[in-house]
């Protein structure tokens, strides 16, 4: 009974014309053991389509979150525009450089007036720097005596230690006195 | 949309794209660049994705498709895919070495249906898609799958008496 609805199942199958749950049905029933000698092929195709299905993909795939290629090309951009920086002035710099021939007469009174302005200033600055050198002079001039002062200390030390030689020579005077006495 | 939420999107399908990139492709290597190929590519284009009805109809095209350039690249180039996935099963039981063998034969007869007919079959009998997602992928009226699958499943049939009946491999 079970094996004659099998048998109409497969070929029904075979001709393509099974629903999927049909397939299902003939996939259970070859799965279990007792199959039918006669339809020893299916059971070899019904067990491969099962081990199959069991195959799996175990690779790592490696995703990565796209990179912002806007931030790339900052730097590009930088470096890009320090080098005009660099290359720019050189280039378009050297001609443009003002003689006073190219000023008006206007602008070349105000340049006079700032010259005399920096002038008045500087002298100013030199009257600064000459008091400062005075200042230091004297400042020399009271290191100086200072060494004066301490050489004179230390003639006063040789002296003092002339005077002790001075002294130890009237003791010992003293007690060739008193040995003279007592004899 | 996230990675997470892709992986999601994908986890349920992948194993089939790869299934039946090995299906066309044969070699393990092959099939697993092709899968990786696939998955990139869904990805980079993942912005587009959610205007997709079906995203595993859609793979499953991808797949075929990039699986048949390849194969006829590899022709172009008078070179043969081959496949070294030869795995060594210590089956003590008689029994189960022969039904290994046989299930062995049976990829082999598969490998020689045309191309058509072998993702017809994948799709039907392996992965158990119903006959309009079929049709989707592989743009053909069921009509036309039907009889390509019942050819399929005939040769396939016929291939494994003959070898059952004389016994040689």
């Amino acid at each position: 009974m079970v094996l004659n609805s099998i048998e109409k199942l497969l070929e029904k199958y075979d001709n393509g014309e099974t629903s999927l749950k049909e397939e299902q049905q003939l996939k259970d029933y070859f799965a279990q053991d007792n199959v039918a000698p006669h339809l020893e092929s299916y059971s070899v195709m019904f067990q491969y389509f099962k081990t199959t299905k069991q195959e799996l993909y175990t690779k790592d795939v490696p995703l990565k979150p796209k990179k912002n290629f806007v931030y790339q090309w900052i730097s590009v951009a930088a470096v890009a525009v320090l080098m005009l920086g660099i290359f720019i002035p050189n280039v378009l710099g050297g001609s443009d450089s003002l003689t006073l021939a190219d000023l008006s007469a206007e602008e070349r009174e105000v340049y006079f007036q700032t010259k005399e302005a920096l002038a008045m200033l500087s002298s100013n600055f030199d009257k600064g720097t000459s008091s400062l050198s005075a200042l230091s002079n004297n400042f020399n001039q009271g290191a100086s005596s200072f060494n004066a002062l301490s050489l004179a200390s230390e003639s006063f030390n040789v002296g003092a230690e002339k005077a002790s030689y001075v002294n130890k020579l009237g003791s010992t005077t003293n007690k060739f006195l008193k040995n003279t006495k007592n004899k | 949309m996230t990675q997470t939420d892709f992986v999601k999107l994908v986890m349920p399908f992948k194993d089939k794209v790869f299934r039946l990139a090995k299906r066309l492709l044969v070699s393990n290597e092959e099939a697993e660049d092709a899968t990786q190929e696939i998955l990139m590519k869904l990805w980079r284009n993942k912005q587009k994705i959610s205007d997709y009805k079906n995203v595993e109809a859609f793979s499953m095209t991808m797949t075929k498709n990039f699986c048949l350039d390849r194969l006829k690249s590899k022709q172009a180039q008078n070179l043969k895919i081959v496949h070294s996935n030869y795995q060594d099963h210590n089956t003590s039981l008689q029994k189960e070495v022969e039904n290994r063998d046989s299930v062995d034969w049976v990829s082999k007869i598969i490998e020689e249906l045309p191309e058509q007919q072998k993702i017809i079959l994948q799709l039907r009998d392996i992965e158990e898609y119903d006959f309009d997602e079929i049709a989707k992928v592989v743009d053909m009226n069921p009509t036309a799958i039907r009889v390509a699958l019942s050819r399929a499943r005939k040769t396939i049939r016929e291939k494994l008496t003959n070898t059952h009946s004389y016994g040689v491999k």
